[in-house]
């Protein structure tokens, strides 16, 4: 049973109101590496992202969770800049990667993009091989040196735990791959270039069980090195694997916390709601 | 229960659906027949099309029997049947037949005639003949009737007489003569090749080169007057090398002539089936056989023969006989060209549109309006190349670049050329590029962008790198549209460049060896010009099928390529996931 209050806020937020939301104190970090400012997002006339404040802590995993239409996808893709793509996006409001502003009019947003790597919900490998796909945010960037770019490719392979399944077949078609082995190709692909902020926008989706199982123990592993925001719609993942988790609705952000604390002791009701299943 | 019979009810119909072997009109679907009328009509038609043009190219070049008819007069006629038909009687043609025969015929009365191809058209005047059967007394298949194809007037259809080789006594005996004839044959088409050789390409290179002495001495006086120093000392050196010239083709005119009393001595006499002699120096026979004594495997090589001929020789007897060698050279050219113009400003403009422009109303305007110039009528563009291309372009090139030869009223550039039939013909294919290449492009998924994007490359390396790749079996597939398209065009070339006789092909081995300032000859207008200009367009037939045949198996091929490509192109770009 969803309780009344939840309800209540929940329909209120669906009627168009602002909700203030519940940010922990843990999540008020001094020199995060992400920091989002009053963000808003506009799809022509339609508004997607309400005033969204949060920041991402360095080296940690931060979970973006809500029911689908929450925005959390758009959040993401904004912190890159990829809804620069979309003709009828507009924005407000700012983001900063580690203090400099992402929507500074000067920012150059070929330089931005490629400070950060992005995973997809569906696995989307280039039509080339294993070896080219990995190295590709290097050849775009001009580096020719074989030896640097086979190393490159090691690294990332192993990172991305791929490396002794692939490392026969580096020059086949990386279109030849299992589902699962196209997604760590692309995490492999995403980590190439080092970058500060690894983005996953729901990353296993698309994945079985044990697929799923090797992703995770991988953003485990990358833990640390690099900093993780991912959008998921699996509460166990998100408890499983996050450090901090954020729950979104409708455009809002309605809390934001470490993770064991949202997902077993909750400030907000509807939040508590919305991880234990009752509803979304 | 009631609801146990409505299940059984509804089964017993789905399965009355299946039935393979019901009855069309049983299974109520009466657009069926009107929609699988059409398809059935249509590839009808098709293949109606397709195997007459197969049968008739196929077989036009299979040795006919040379048969010898005797008419109620007496003459006899002989040649190949070319076809039949029937003709009714009446008053007209009752008055037309010898008055022996008249009573034989009644009004009304089906009469068969056959079209006799008698050929021998410089001592007849005429290569046809109709033989009706009211008038036929016998048909004799002789086995000594020679078919010879000459380089001129034609083929002709008789019995050999002598053969005379040199000041030697005339050979008589019909075996003799046969073996005579194939055996000096070759000896003479090496002679004579070699003095065509002589004609064609040392002396019109002379002549070439006293041809851009005189033109420069031209510019001079046009740029420095009549009267000027310049003028005066370019003329003397033209002078110079004109003398040179004309020494140098008086000894090559006396190497001709000594080859010409090489292969004049040796002359055929021969007998048309009325009795009439001609002689026939061996110089001008391009082929000699006796049809009727042929063996099977003899025909196949004569076949085989004259297929090699029409795809390698020049034209002879108003392009009616001989070969195709320079269409099919022009129409290979003129597609390339094109291609190197089209593809790339096609592809260009097409990336344009679905990768940079914003949608919006003015993009679907300028789409509407790129597919409705693919349904342009092509002769609109005729106009348009001749027009912008041939006179303003090309004489505005002439102008500056050739003016000697514009002085003397021969324009360079501007008049119709395979480079501005090509170009012609790439403003004709660019809405079909630029279609197929969006289609491509759009098929590219997205995901594939947003990943190159999210590793920061830009948009040019993400469609260099990634898109282009991925579209390129599409790409191909217009391009190869295009091709075909453009290979098979008549109207517009015949504005822009298309001749039906082009002296020299605009590829070979002297100069800059390409010449996009040359006419050209097209398979296309070829058929056109044999079918509908020729003036002997009976003799002409066989031409005009093979001539299709051709052209169609080229088109064909194309597209074959085209599926070939694009397979093997989509197994590696695009390939399964999963």
């Amino acid at each position: 049973m969803i309780t009344d209050s939840a309800v209540n806020r929940l329909a209120a937020i669906a009627a168009g109101e602002m909700c203030t939301p519940a940010v922990h104190e843990e999540c008020h970090f001094d020199a995060p590496i992400v920091d989002i400012e009053k963000f808003n997002l506009y799809y022509g006339a339609k508004r997607a992202l309400f005033d969204i404040s949060m920041s991402i802590p360095k080296g940690q995993i931060t979970a973006l969770v809500g029911p689908s239409g929450c925005g959390k996808s758009t959040l993401l893709r904004s912190v890159n800049r990829l809804n620069d793509l979309i003709d009828i996006v507009r924005i407000e409001g700012g983001m900063k990667l580690n203090g400099e502003n992402i929507y500074d009019p000067a920012v150059d947003v070929i330089e931005l993009r490629k400070r950060m790597g992005m995973v997809f919900q569906k696995s989307n490998p280039f039509p080339m091989s294993i070896f080219e796909n990995v190295v590709y945010p290097l050849r775009i960037v001009g580096i020719r040196d074989k030896t640097v770019l086979e190393e490159t490719c090691e690294r990332s392979l192993r990172g991305a735990a791929l490396w002794d399944e692939v490392k026969d077949r580096l020059h086949e078609n990386a279109l030849g791959m299992s589902g699962g082995q196209q997604q760590r190709l692309c995490i492999a692909r995403a980590i190439a270039a080092d970058p500060e902020v690894l983005l996953m926008d729901e990353p296993c989706s698309a994945l079985d069980p044990i697929a799923t199982g090797k992703i995770e123990e991988l953003m485990a592993e990358l833990k640390g090195q690099y900093t993780i925001l991912i959008v998921t719609h699996n509460m166990q993942q998100a408890a499983r694997s996050s450090d901090y988790t954020a729950f979104m609705y409708l455009g809002q952000l309605i809390e934001y916390g470490p993770t064991a604390t949202i997902f077993t002791n909750p400030q907000l009701q509807e939040t508590q709601e919305y991880v234990t299943g009752r509803f979304g | 229960m009631s609801d146990n019979r409505t299940e059984h009810v509804l089964n017993k119909k789905e399965r009355f659906h299946l039935l393979p072997g019901l009855p069309l009109i049983a299974r109520n679907e009466p657009m069926l027949w009107l929609t699988g009328g059409a398809l059935v009509l249509s590839l009808a038609l098709i293949v109606l099309l397709l195997s007459y043009i197969f049968y008739q190219g196929g077989t036009s070049f299979w040795p006919q029997p040379v048969e010898a008819y005797v008419v109620h007069d007496g003459s006899t006629i002989m040649g190949e049947q070319a076809r039949e038909d029937t003709i009714e009687v009446d008053e007209t043609y009752r008055s037309q037949l010898p008055e022996a025969l008249r009573a034989g015929v009644t009004d009304g009365e089906e009469v068969e005639r056959m079209l006799i191809r008698t050929a021998n058209f410089d001592v007849t005047n005429t290569h046809f003949h109709w033989v009706d059967t009211t008038e036929l007394v016998s048909v004799s298949v002789p086995p000594t009737a020679t078919v010879i194809e000459r380089l001129s007037w034609g083929r002709f259809i008789g019995t050999p007489i002598s053969l005379q080789i040199q000041e030697e006594e005339p050979i008589t005996d019909p075996t003799a003569i046969m073996e005579g004839v194939d055996e000096h044959l070759a000896g003479i088409h090496d002679v004579l090749e070699r003095r065509i050789h002589l004609e064609k390409a040392t002396l019109g290179e002379i002549r070439a080169h006293e041809e851009s002495a005189r033109l420069e001495s031209v510019e001079v006086r046009l740029e420095h007057g009549e009267e000027s120093q310049h003028y005066v000392e370019a003329l003397a050196a033209y002078q110079v090398i004109k003398e040179h010239c004309v020494e140098e083709s008086a000894s090559v005119l006396a190497q001709i002539e000594n080859l010409k009393k090489e292969t004049a001595p040796y002359t055929l006499r021969m007998a048309t089936a009325s009795g009439q002699e001609a002689d026939i120096p061996l110089e001008e026979i391009v082929r000699i056989y006796q049809p009727n004594a042929l063996s099977f495997m003899d025909k196949l090589g004569l076949y085989g023969a004259r297929w090699m001929e029409f795809l390698f020789d020049d034209p002879r007897e108003a392009n009616s006989e001989g070969g195709v060698w320079p269409a099919i050279i022009g129409t290979v050219m003129m597609t390339m060209i094109m291609t190197i113009f089209v593809v790339p400003f096609g592809v260009m403009a097409s990336l344009y549109l679905s990768e940079y422009a914003k949608s919006g109303g003015l993009m679907s305007i300028i789409r509407i309006a790129i597919n409705n110039l693919a349904g342009v009528p092509s002769i609109v563009f005729g106009v348009f190349g001749l027009g912008f291309f041939c006179t303003t372009i090309g004489g505005g090139l002439d102008n500056w670049l050739f003016p000697a030869e514009v002085s003397e009223g021969r324009p360079v550039l501007g008049k119709g050329t395979i480079l501005w039939a090509s170009a012609t013909l790439a403003l004709l294919t660019v809405p079909v590029v630029i279609v197929a290449t969006e289609e491509a492009l759009r098929a590219v998924p997205n995901s594939m962008r947003e990943g190159s994007y999210g590793c920061g490359a830009s948009k040019w390396q993400t469609i260099w790198r990634i898109v282009m790749p991925r579209a390129l079996p599409g790409i191909m597939t217009g391009m190869i549209l295009a091709m075909a398209r453009g290979a098979g065009e008549v109207a517009p070339l015949m504005l822009v460049g298309a001749v039906k006789l082009a002296p020299e092909l605009p590829i070979d081995m002297h100069g800059t060896f390409i010449h996009p300032e040359r006419s050209f000859m097209h398979l296309g207008f070829h058929i056109y010009d044999l079918g509908l200009q020729s003036q002997n367009s009976e003799a002409a037939k066989p031409m005009v099928f093979t001539t299709t045949l051709l052209l169609i198996s080229i088109v064909v091929s194309l597209n074959l390529i085209a599926i070939w490509m694009r397979k093997r192109l989509a197994r590696r770009f695009v390939g399964g996931t999963f």
